[in-house]
């Protein structure tokens, strides 16, 4: 249901605020936030501690809710929806990719690739082999049987890049993805990043580090929950 | 969804399979209460239907008129006196010719005699009685007969020996047509009777006596030890005049056994003017064994109730504690999608599966039990059907309703901080 653009936004957030109550002060997390994400687009956030990246992105990735404002996902308003259909919307729209990798150390990795589809309320008929063919993609096929904590740090990630994708999400939300690796390591996540952008896939990762957010297609950086700098790096897609 | 659920549960089995040795030490408590339920119902059924056939035995539909020694009055220091108490021949009259609906009434004298053959003796008791005890009683026959109408008229000296004393004055050998020396005078044995059936608390405690009985005719009995019974005491001797010391009344209709009884009651209060009599009902003992049964039943049922209730306790402080373990997972999972629906399913069935699996586990133990202590402790248990399924579904209740408080704090958990968590 697009109005305006003939390119969908992929998020796209009006006059967002998210204020914390703390102590008697209010502490204000995003302040009057505006911005529109693209379908399509590489971004990184960028911004010290504090400066409301990660609000941010729990706010895009719908486990938090905005105090005032307008947020929607794909051209559906989410800011009103109840906790059901914001899970459901996360389980069908979304995908996450964490710094700690967030596997559930009871499943092995195919499992785990699996959870996002086991939540949906109606999940796919292909759904492990697709699983299947994102382990494939991203290395791993030789070991679904494993469980997470016989992987490494840069496997266990992997794992967690193709949990992102097996929903097909609209958006991949990347908190530090690459924080807890070496660099070579990161690199090779980065570059599997750069892969799924080619392929046109939305893509929003969040880090503080100025040589990982030069990867990204643009960069947003913010500055005590507004917009302080918005610019594009070279190497770019377009 | 079926699969769905399906899947959640062995997700759960997985889960409490990285704690195996505090999932089982969870399900321990269940089992317990399970176990104990199911055992305590055990146990008090076998005892209320031991009460039941004791009184059975008697026969439900007989009114019983016992002699009772009254308890001594006043000073009595002579050296040698009669004491006359217990039924009358009199009041055997009156049931027989005044009450209607009876079937039969069946008169016993007790005489208290040594019993011999060859160089065993042994001191049963010894009953005359007439020919229509075995109907009232419904008593068996094993070998020969017992008394008859012309033992009775004959005054013959015959007599029926119970199970226990044939098998004590007889060990190998069949005591029929062999003469039998009741005091001073020779009895020839005309037959033996089956055993009651058989109750624990029939069977003597090693290194008692055993007690049985020796039936002659009531005219014979008459006859040979008349009514007086002599008691010799150091420096005393205390002589007992007892006409009847027991009287059976079978009545035609169970309906109408409270009816005789208290015409029996009426009466002998009337006639006796001292209490020495008491008449037992069968079936007022009856009654009277089912409401004890049911009181039983509560007592035990809410002390296993309450081992249950503390089993459920332990699950609920256990899954406290493994949500807070997982705080993290629980957030992974709502970021994943998961709704607040799938959480509490999640929780809730690992809670079930414990309970459930320690009811099943406390099911076998609870059959396991009563066998034991069937064994072992010579008691009677019943394991009826439905206690295992009652214990079993209370202990799948109690997963459910201590897993939800669990559960629900799962649930409720905002994402964002559960991811947060470490």
């Amino acid at each position: 249901m697009s109005t305006a653009s003939p390119v969908q936004a992929a998020a796209e957030l009006d006059s967002v605020s998210r204020v914390y109550p703390m102590g008697g002060t209010d502490v204000r997390a995003l302040d009057d936030f505006t911005f529109s994400f693209g379908q399509g687009e590489f971004w990184a956030i960028m911004g010290s501690s504090g400066s409301g990246k990660s609000t941010l992105l729990n706010i895009l990735g719908c486990i938090d809710r905005v105090t005032s404002g307008t947020f929607s996902l794909a051209g559906e308003d989410v800011s009103l929806l109840d906790d059901n259909a914001l899970s459901d919307l996360r389980s069908r729209k979304l995908g996450f990719i964490f710094q700690s990798y967030n596997l559930i150390p009871q499943l092995n990795v195919l499992e785990n690739i699996l959870v996002p589809l086991f939540y949906q309320d109606n999940p796919p008929e292909d759904g492990e082999q697709r699983a299947r063919a994102l382990a494939e993609r991203v290395g791993l096929s030789d070991r679904l049987d494993h469980r997470p904590q016989e992987l490494s740090g840069g496997q266990q990630q992997r794992v967690a890049i193709a949990r992102s994708l097996v929903n097909d999400p609209t958006l991949i939300l990347a908190d530090e993805a690459t924080g807890n690796l070496d660099s070579s390591t990161a690199a090779e996540i980065l570059d599997l990043f750069d892969e799924l952008h080619a392929e046109g896939k939305s893509i929003l990762l969040v880090t503080h580090e100025p040589e990982i957010g030069a990867r990204a297609e643009r960069v947003l950086r913010l500055k005590d929950g507004r917009i302080d700098e918005v610019y594009g790096n070279q190497r770019g897609a377009f | 969804m079926q699969s769905t659920l399906l899947r959640t549960v062995r997700l759960g089995v997985q889960s409490l399979l990285l704690h195996k040795l505090r999932s089982s030490l969870t399900t321990l408590g269940v089992l317990f209460g399970v176990s104990s339920v199911i055992a305590m119902l055990a146990i008090g059924e076998g005892a209320s239907i031991e009460a039941q056939n004791q009184i059975r035995q008697l026969g439900s539909q007989n009114v019983i008129l016992r002699a009772v020694k009254p308890p001594e009055q006043g000073v009595s220091n002579q050296r040698q006196r009669v004491l006359a108490y217990g039924l009358l021949d009199d009041d055997l009259a009156r049931i027989e010719e005044t009450f209607p609906g009876i079937e039969r009434v069946v008169p016993l004298r007790e005489i208290s005699e040594d019993v011999r053959f060859g160089s065993r003796s042994m001191r049963p008791r010894i009953i005359s009685t007439l020919p229509a005890y075995i109907e009232a009683t419904g008593r068996v026959v094993d070998r020969g007969r017992f008394l008859d109408e012309f033992d009775e008229a004959s005054h013959a000296n015959v007599c029926v020996l119970g199970y226990e004393v044939a098998r004590f004055l007889f060990p190998l050998s069949s005591p029929l047509g062999e003469r039998i020396k009741l005091g001073a005078d020779y009895f020839i044995c005309v037959g033996t009777l089956l055993p009651r059936v058989l109750l624990q608390s029939d069977r003597p405690a090693p290194g008692k006596d055993i007690t049985g009985e020796v039936f002659i005719p009531l005219n014979t009995g008459a006859k040979w030890f008349g009514k007086m019974q002599v008691k010799m005491r150091a420096g005393s001797m205390d002589m007992e005049a007892v006409e009847l010391h027991e009287i059976i009344v079978a009545v035609k209709e169970a309906e109408n056994v409270p009816l005789v009884a208290s015409a029996c009651r009426e009466m002998l209060a009337r006639e006796h003017s001292q209490r020495d009599y008491e008449v037992v009902v069968p079936l007022e003992l009856l009654l009277r064994a089912e409401e004890t049964k049911r009181i039983f039943n509560i007592v035990l049922g809410s002390i296993a109730g309450i081992s249950l209730l503390v089993g459920g306790i332990g699950i609920m402080n256990v899954m406290l504690a493994t949500v807070t373990e997982r705080t993290r997972e629980i957030g992974i999972r709502r970021a994943l999608g998961a709704k607040q629906s799938h959480i509490i399913t999640q929780f809730l069935v690992e809670t079930v599966v414990l309970s459930a699996g320690g009811g099943v586990l406390g099911v076998a133990l609870g059959i396991a039990i009563p066998s034991a202590v069937e064994r072992f402790a010579d008691m009677r248990t019943v394991v009826t059907p439905g206690a295992p399924l009652l214990a079993f579904g209370i202990s799948a209740g109690i997963g459910v309703i201590f897993g939800l408080y669990p559960a629900w704090r799962a649930a409720t958990m905002d994402p964002v901080e559960a991811l947060r968590h470490e």
